[in-house]
């Protein structure tokens, strides 16, 4: 059986998000494996450059819906259930992002279409699709098979390489009727909280500081190692919790997961709960005096000493 | 005003923990109040402070070993609790969030709230699925993963802060009825009071089938084939000697990695 593959991106104020091309790669790897076309959709915004963007190889289709700016539940909930209906794809792939658990439940439920969240492997054995995903905040790893032969996944950023390459899609606008008596929510703004423009999932050096550095002061050995190293700072639960970062630069299992190329780890014990927010990074360095933190386990590389004499070392390294 | 409160109890691990076929061998699991939840039964907590004739009543599918932590949620502020299980749903290997979802939704047909609350996530199957599906079911507006929420009765809305990726905050104005998904961080979860947790022994706690919600079936299309501990065998490469020469040979590491300033 041939079954086709639907991509819905995501963007934001203008930007078309990276995990948009993400999508493309692990729609292609479950299109090849069952034979079937791949289908890109982006709704609302600039969906002309949208589209054209998303034109990679091996992307057969792209259908762009016109219907305001920004990304409104109610729209795409009912934009995508009428791209199902009229393509009628067997999988149905999102970004497991804030705004995919803002809409894809609701299309999964309307259709009666299981839904896997987080997905990190996908896997179609005859006509049967498993998704691979974590459980216990990443301490456990589980193979789920999902009946029938039908599927919405949202998809963990970073698990599949960006698309790249230029397709040759159709790259065609698609009309939905929209409802509007049943739009029933309003996005009225944005506000940028803490560090502004500061996004550490899309970092591709993270400088992550734990309860090691003791006193909020001397965060600005932090920061002045950030600079230094051109890097993005993040942090562990307990910087949050007292205050000294904003919530949004929080890796782990309640704040955010990162994959950047390079992550170093200065003073966080790596409880399994900050773990599951960073494991995926290219490289991991740790940086703490006690060897027998678990964040060595997982660390590539490692240097077991007092934080406050090797970091100024490490600025200075870069600052030189 | 009623608000309905999703409370799940989440299965957490020891650091060391067995694995039997697909389930963690239940001496290794702690059954805590989801931490999600915690916030959610805050928020509903707070709008019973803030606005007149508010009842809380929240609903848990799990067995009777959850009625521990879902008298916890009634010495927080709750008023009322009901639990839904049955044999069936003990059975299910994995349940499904659509499958939760109609059960709650079952629940909220009795209450008729005006407002549903659910952590935006559990802590341990962690789909982050339920409260949509939930308001899909029963058309309902909803909005996920906020982090700051005004009621506004004469409007019928509910005005919510959802907390994007990236340091910006989506500002959304959602009708009533609505379902909110709670984000860790909205509030300061209270501790229960002596008092509370006194009290909270003689609120009511009703107990109703699937069946007697009118759902004949929580078979699931999802099931576990797999569970694993992820690998995690340490191969770190340690740079040994005092902070200067560890630091110029991290810094070698890391220009070959393309970090510059």
């Amino acid at each position: 059986m041939s079954a086709d593959v639907l991509a819905v991106a995501e963007h934001r104020r203008g930007d078309l998000r990276d995990v948009s091309l993400e999508l493309l790669t692990a729609g292609r790897e479950l299109a090849d494996e069952t034979g079937g076309d791949l289908h890109a959709a982006v709704i609302s915004g600039d969906v002309e450059a949208f589209g054209d963007r998303l034109n990679r190889e091996g992307v057969d289709a792209v259908h762009t819906v016109a219907h305001g700016e920004e990304f409104n539940h109610d729209v795409y909930a009912q934009a995508v259930t009428t791209l199902i209906d009229e393509f009628d794809p067997a999988y149905v792939l999102a970004p497991n992002s804030v705004n995919g658990f803002d809409y894809v439940p609701a299309v999964a439920d309307r259709l009666s279409i299981p839904l896997v969240t987080d997905v990190t492997d996908l896997a179609v054995d005859g006509s049967e699709l498993t998704a691979t995903r974590e459980f216990h905040g990443g301490k456990t790893e589980g193979t789920v098979e999902i009946a029938g032969d039908r599927a919405a996944l949202t998809i963990r950023a970073g698990g599949w390489p960006a698309a790249s390459g230029n397709g040759d899609a159709t790259v065609e606008p698609f009309e939905v009727e929209i409802d509007e008596s049943a739009v029933r929510s309003t996005v009225t703004g944005f506000e940028e909280v803490g560090g502004g423009d500061v996004d550490i999932t899309d970092a591709d050096v993270l400088v992550s500081i734990g309860r090691g550095i003791r006193e909020e002061d001397n965060l600005d050995l932090i920061f002045d190692l950030a600079d230094a190293m051109d890097a993005t700072v993040s942090a562990s639960q307990p910087i949050i919790d007292n205050g000294w970062l904003p919530a949004d630069h929080q890796v782990g299992q309640s704040g955010k997961v990162v994959t950047p190329e390079v992550y170093i780890a200065i003073g966080i014990s790596g409880a399994v709960q900050h773990v599951a927010g960073m494991k995926g990074a290219e490289t991991i360095v740790a940086i703490n005096d006690d060897p027998s933190a678990p964040i060595f386990d997982i660390a590539d590389y490692g240097i077991v000493d007092d934080l406050f004499e090797v970091v100024p070392a490490l600025t200075e390294e870069f600052a030189g | 005003m009623n608000v309905l409160v999703a409370v799940t109890e989440a299965a957490v691990p020891d650091d060391e923990f067995e694995i039997n076929g697909t389930e963690i061998d239940e001496q290794y699991l702690t059954y805590e109040l989801n931490e999600w939840d915690e916030y959610a039964l805050e928020e509903a907590a707070g709008l019973a402070e803030a606005h007149d004739n508010v009842e809380i009543t929240t609903v848990t599918v799990g067995p009777e070993r959850a009625e521990e932590t879902i008298r916890k949620g009634l010495a927080k502020g709750a008023d009322r609790a009901v639990r839904v299980w049955d044999d069936e749903l003990a059975a299910v290997d994995l349940l499904a969030p659509a499958t939760k979802a109609r059960l709650l939704a079952g629940v909220a047909a009795q209450e008729e709230p005006e407002l549903i609350l659910a952590g935006a996530q559990s802590s341990d199957d962690s789909f982050g699925a339920t409260g949509v599906a939930l308001a899909a079911q029963l058309g309902y507006e909803w909005a996920a993963v906020i982090n700051q929420l005004e009621l506004d009765n004469d409007r019928g809305v509910a005005t919510v802060h959802r907390e994007l990726e990236g340091g910006v905050e989506e500002l959304t104005e959602v009708e009533l009825p609505a379902v909110a998904t709670i984000q860790t961080g909205i509030n300061e979860p209270r501790y229960a009071s002596l008092r509370g947790i006194r009290q909270a022994q003689r609120k009511p706690l009703d107990v109703h089938t699937p069946a007697d919600l009118g759902v004949e079936s929580v078979a699931s299309p999802l099931s576990l084939s797999e569970l694993v501990e992820p690998e995690s065998e340490s191969n770190v490469s340690l740079f040994e000697g005092g902070a200067e020469r560890t630091a110029g040979e991290l810094a070698g590491v890391l220009r070959e990695k393309g970090v510059e300033a």
